[in-house]
């Protein structure tokens, strides 16, 4: 193949990498924004999306489609029934104090991780796609199904950002994030408001492990990744911020897909992660500068 | 004068234990003064100072990496690769705390995190020289010091006890000198002590270069006590274990980290009797301390009985 083709279809993992980035780490970011919580456990929410989707498509019969049409809604639902036990169990008497909270999704994270070995096993299980169908470029034929990810990303994506800034549930969401006690004041129920957003975000990241299992497998172990590249991705795009966190996303997914076509996957890891660590250390203001301390 | 009498009782007991301890529980408490060590370092930046990192793992790999591929790629002894392994953990501590410290909070947790992770990767990325996932084993024969063989039970416990012993007197000494002082001042109230005269970024890297001599000390003696050395020791798991441990123990309290690691391994052992699943002892561990007794079991005990405890 010419280098031509290659890039595109490097630009194309990228595209495909990127979406389910973007779900997870906007998860990541509207949790952080409005309740100032670093969620650790955020990678085995979306690790717990993808086993579920797994148990949901295996128990159903019928067509493929059915089931991942089904596990598209279940799955979410069940990890945002999780996260919003474990707020209101355990951060919620936390009073959401940074350290705590870090040391407790830290605990939550090993939880789950264990739920998922003893229940799952230790096997990687792929779902099937809901359709196969192949594009046929002049070069190389390309799955429909990921290109169908990209879209559907791409709309969910689109709907968050009305609901945050057209819908009464967004308002209530922004009210809270920017002033806790004023909004509540105003007889805004902040401690449904935190549940919510905890729920919300959780299930986000859900959505994009829904939708790309059927690409990559379900594997008790693969919130690792997810998780490492949302704090990037949330930490360039400036925390909290919804359409810095998608730029990052696309920016850092597309590279991190040309990257890794090009050169050892590990090494451009090694690279993002450092470059991550000094923009937090060289240009913390924007970005943590108002928690400092 | 009781406090370093209590103190050196605990020392007496450990030494003494080696004469009645069955053959496994001997074996694990040579790993697990080891581990105290590097708890105790940990005890030092987050308990003492409050410097809450979440990359030490990176300064115990430093260290235990330091030791090992000294003796493997340069075929060094073992004393002078002991000494590379602890002087790798502190200018490793030196080279991330310069950068680290510029944040605090929340930041500080992420960046040393992240900073820890691009060591994980590194050392996975340079497979050939170490050995990669799969580590390294040590040969027997490097493993000697002056005659003596390290890897034979009893001077493995001598050994891991005396740098324990070692690690405990000087902690003890460090949390009574004016040094200290400043550093539990830097916890309580930074802005404070900086009015006071005293410079926050300084204090916070001292503590931070002797965190990381501990952490380098008790990964040097990990390599050569026990003969291995692998990327696991760099993982995200053992920049929360110490975390954990020193959560459990009593953060601030000396022999907090003693204790929280011996009541954890016993508990992730006595629990791995019945179920598999250490992890959610781990997991559920880390969520009862924080919701139920941040203060720990020594500092629980400080706070009710023994309020001379350091």
């Amino acid at each position: 193949m010419d280098f031509g083709p290659f890039l595109l279809l490097a630009v194309m993992e990228g595209l495909v990498a990127a979406a389910v980035l973007a779900l997870t780490a906007v998860g990541l970011s509207l949790v952080f924004g409005v309740m100032r919580v670093v969620n650790v456990a955020h990678g085995e929410f979306f690790m717990l999306g993808a086993v579920s989707a797994w148990f949901v498509t295996h128990w159903l019969p019928g067509p493929p489609a059915f089931g991942f049409a089904l596990a598209l809604i279940l799955s979410p639902l069940l990890v945002a029934l999780v996260a919003a036990a474990a707020d209101v169990l355990v951060l919620k008497r936390l009073n959401y104090q940074p350290q705590a909270t870090i040391v407790a999704t830290i605990g939550l994270l090993y939880i789950l991780q264990q739920a998922a070995l003893s229940l799952y096993g230790p096997e990687a299980r792929p779902v099937a796609a809901p359709f196969t169908l192949a594009i046929q470029f002049p070069w190389f034929g390309y799955s429909g199904y990921k290109l169908a990810v990209v879209a559907a990303a791409a709309v969910i994506l689109t709907g968050v950002w009305l609901v945050m800034t057209r819908s009464r549930v967004g308002l209530v969401m922004r009210a809270t994030q920017i002033d806790r006690d004023t909004a509540q004041a105003f007889g805004i129920n902040v401690d449904r408001v935190y549940a919510g957003v905890f729920a919300f975000g959780a299930a986000l990241a859900a959505v994009a492990a829904v939708l790309i299992v059927p690409i990559r497998q379900a594997h008790y172990l693969m919130g690792g990744d997810p998780l490492l590249l949302s704090f990037i991705v949330v930490i360039i795009g400036g925390l909290g911020r919804l359409r810095g966190t998608v730029v990052a996303a696309l920016l850092i997914g597309l590279s991190d897909g040309v990257v890794s076509m090009f050169f050892s996957p590990t090494l451009a890891k090694i690279l993002a992660t450092l470059l991550v660590a000094l923009v937090l250390v060289f240009r913390p203001q924007g970005l943590f500068g108002q928690r400092a301390g | 004068m009781r406090v370093w009498g209590f103190h050196l009782a605990v020392v007496a007991l450990l030494f003494g234990l080696q004469f009645v301890l069955p053959p496994y529980h001997f074996t694990n408490f040579a790993r697990i003064m080891v581990l105290a060590v590097f708890a105790m370092g940990y005890n030092i930046a987050f308990g003492v100072t409050g410097l809450l990192s979440l990359g030490h793992a990176l300064l115990l790999a430093a260290g235990m990496y330091g030791t090992g591929l000294a003796i493997s790629v340069l075929g060094w002894a073992a004393l002078p690769a002991l000494l590379a392994g602890l002087a790798a953990g502190g200018v490793m501590a030196l080279a991330a705390g310069v950068l680290a410290l510029r944040t605090a909070g929340v930041a500080f947790m992420i960046v040393t995190l992240m900073f820890a992770q691009a060591g994980y990767l590194t050392i996975l990325y340079f497979g050939p020289v170490t050995g990669g996932d799969e580590g390294l084993v040590l040969a027997q024969g490097a493993r000697v010091i002056g005659g003596v063989d390290l890897a034979a039970d009893t001077p493995r416990y001598l050994v891991a006890l005396a740098l324990f012993a070692f690690a405990l007197l000087a902690n003890l000494a460090l949390v009574r000198s004016r040094l200290g002082r400043v550093m539990v001042a830097m916890r309580e109230n930074e802005e404070r002590s900086r009015m006071l005269g005293y410079n926050p970024f300084a204090v916070k890297l001292a503590a931070l270069v002797i965190s990381g001599l501990y952490a380098g000390a008790a990964g040097a003696a990990y390599a050569v006590l026990f003969g291995y050395v692998g990327a696991s020791f760099a993982g995200i798991q053992y920049s929360i274990l110490p975390l954990l441990w020193v959560l459990l123990g009593g953060a601030g309290v000396v022999l907090g980290p003693l204790v929280g690691v011996l009541v954890m391994f016993y508990l992730i052992d006595l629990a791995s009797g019945y179920t598999t699943a250490h992890l959610l002892v781990v997991g559920l561990a880390l969520l009862v301390l924080v919701l139920f007794a941040p203060k720990g079991i020594l500092g629980s005990l400080r706070e009710r009985a023994w309020p001379w405890l350091p």
